[in-house]
Formats: C-alpha cells, structure tokens, sequence
C-alpha cells in the first residue's frame, strides 16, 4: 500500500521536473534576449533538477544511492548560481546591454 | 585547527558514503587521501571560516528551507509568464545595498538571488549589488529587503 | 516511467541544442551548453535507474563538476583571451 503510494508520488515528481525542464526550454527559445533567457535556464536548473532527483530519490529508498543523488541536488545548488553569475557577469564586460521595459527604462537606485 | 579536523572529518566521510566499499584497505587509503586534502588546503591557506563555514551549519537548516519555498514559489511564476502567449515581462536592472558584513554573507545573498528564478544578479560592486529581473514584481519583492535581512541574519555575528 | 521522465529531459535537451545553434551572441550560446550540461547530469542518473545499475550516479556526480569547470574556463577564456590570469575583477576588488 504505502509502497504503491510512494510510487505514484516519485512518477508526480519526475513528470513534473520533466514538463518545468521543457517550459525552461521553451523559455530559453523564447524570451526575447540573453538576460531574460538567463531566467529561464534558471528554471531547468532548480526546480526540474530538484524534481527529478527527488523522483529518483523516492525510488531509491534510505540506500546509498540516496545519498548520491542528494550530493549531486547539492552540488547543482552550489554550482548553478555561480555559473549563471559569471556569464551575466561576462556578458556586461562583453558590452552586451540589457534590453529593459519600454517605460521606467532608467536605471533606479534604491 | 577545529576547521581542519571538521574538513577531514568531512572529506573522509564523503569517501566513506562514496565508496560503498568498506574493507580496511579502502579505508585506510580514504583516510590518507582526506589527510592529503587537509594538508593541501592548509598550504593554500583557505581552511578559515571563509573557506570552511562550519558556523553556519545549524542555521543554514532554517535559512535552506525558506529558500527552498521561495524558489518553488518564483518558479511557478516564471512558469506561468513563459506560457502566457502574450508573454508579460517587464525586465528591469535594479540596484541593491547588501547589509552583510562578511564577503561570504554578499556571497549568500548574491546567490539567493540568482538561484530564485526571476532574479539573476549581475554584478557586485562593494556592497551594492546589480539585480536583473524578468519582471516588476520580483524586483519590487527584493527592494523590500525580506531576503536581505534573512541572510544578514543567518550570517550572523561575526 | 524513468522512460517518460528520460524523454522530456532530451526534449529540453533539443531545445537547448536550437538556442544554441540560433545564437545570436556567444553568450546565449554558452548559456545553452550550460543547461545542456545540468540535462546531461539528469539523463545519466535517470538512465542509471532506467538500466537499473546505479553505479551510473558517480558518473552524474563526476560530470556536475567537471560541467561547471567548463563553463568557467570557456567564460574565461572568452572574457580573457587566456586561462593562466587571475582576471581584472579580482585585481580590482584588492584595492578596497
């Protein structure tokens, strides 16, 4: 009982990752330049990731493998940021400007 | 010296969960190559609590969870607006002061931001930092500091 | 089900193979390697579980790093011309 329980839990969580994963990607054909693309990358890199492995977490049971997957839901969370920051940050040096919304397009301090 | 135990306590217990193999002579060359770990990071000088944030451990497992909900609840967001056929962005560059004290603090919270989608920061500068948002809203949700105090917060005292 | 999971993660990965062949800079570009690279990690643990071996986790794990490795040294590369420099933002922040 409990197990087929689990079951459908982890088949919700992996279908779910998966359909965020895609929407990221439609995201990142879609939006219109490289700063607003960065968000969605951003969405395929923490929700679906996590969804996944959690899915696959679910199946695993308390085994080492578990403790693989959480690693590797940790390391993405530690790596992902990062990387993102850096090509954002790349991307300014590299004379790349933002295209902003048509009204308030000054930059506003707080 | 206490961050230098608690890295080769660390690194061997990553071995030991890694490996899955637990006969003396794996062991025994886990316990070597954490001790090998150790001694390289003493010589490059960054077993500190920058380098090794072991005071942050128990607060992290309120600040984790809280950051967690709060990238669920951007990425629904994010989501939404994607699918939208009319698309409804409004993407702006802000600017916000960090309160953190520490290097390590700005780093959190810069990366806090990145991680919640809608929110990407893009450069730091001092204690200021470039926030580019796909929408109004996000930016408005960090200008009003919520995540700002949270991680000055969990950085702590120094 | 690992089968319908594996497919929608090599959609995302086609999706992110055409941002990276349209561009239009080489930064979109990259940032499409980069999410093709956070789908790699995927696809390897849900074809471990697929295959039912595992083992194929460590290789995820080795992959997550070496992923992000990359990126770094490709960004670098790019904003530097070559690896060997400490860059000119680190140079920069000494001065405070």
């Amino acid at each position: 009982m409990t197990e087929s329980v689990i079951d459908i839990v982890s088949w919700m969580c992996l279908v779910a990752g998966g359909l965020f994963g895609i929407v990221g990607g439609i995201g990142v054909l879609r939006l219109p330049d490289f700063f607003t693309r960065l968000h969605g990358a951003g969405l395929t890199d923490t929700l679906c990731a996590a969804l996944i492995l959690l899915g696959l977490m679910l199946q695993a049971g308390l085994t080492l493998t578990t403790v693989k997957l959480i690693l590797i839901l940790v390391f993405l969370f530690f790596t992902s940021p990062t990387a993102t920051h850096a090509l954002a940050k790349a991307a300014l040096h590299g004379k790349l400007k933002p295209v902003l919304a048509a009204k308030e397009s000054k930059r506003s301090n707080i | 010296m206490v961050h230098a135990i608690s890295l080769a306590l660390v690194s061997f217990a990553l071995w030991l969960l890694l490996s899955g193999h637990y006969v003396p002579l794996l062991i025994g060359l886990g316990a070597l190559s954490a001790l090998l770990v150790v001694t390289i990071a003493l010589r490059m000088d960054v077993v500190d609590r920058e380098g090794h944030p072991i005071h942050l451990s128990p607060k992290a497992l309120l600040y984790w969870p809280w950051l967690g909900w709060e990238i669920v609840k951007a990425n629904l967001d994010v989501a939404r607006r994607i699918l939208d056929p009319r698309l409804p962005i409004s993407p702006i560059v802000i600017r916000l002061k960090a309160t953190q004290k520490s290097d390590l603090g700005r780093v959190i919270y810069a990366n806090s931001i990145t991680l919640t989608p809608g929110t990407v920061s893009i450069d730091i500068d001092g204690e200021h930092i470039e926030v580019h948002a796909l929408t109004r809203e996000a930016a408005q949700a960090l200008r009003t500091g919520d995540m700002d105090r949270r991680v000055t917060r969990f950085e702590g005292d120094e | 089900m690992f089968v319908a999971a594996g497919l929608t993660i090599l959609v995302t990965m086609a999706l992110a193979l055409i941002r990276a062949l349209l561009g239009p800079t080489v930064y979109d570009r990259i940032l499409a390697v980069n999410m093709f690279g956070t789908k790699t990690v995927l696809l390897i643990a849900v074809f471990g579980f697929l295959t039912g071996r595992p083992d194929f986790l460590d290789i995820a794990l080795a992959y997550t790093l070496i992923n992000f490795i990359a990126i770094i040294a490709v960004l670098k590369f790019f904003e530097y011309g070559d690896l060997s420099r400490a860059g000119r933002s680190r140079a920069k922040r000494v001065r405070r």
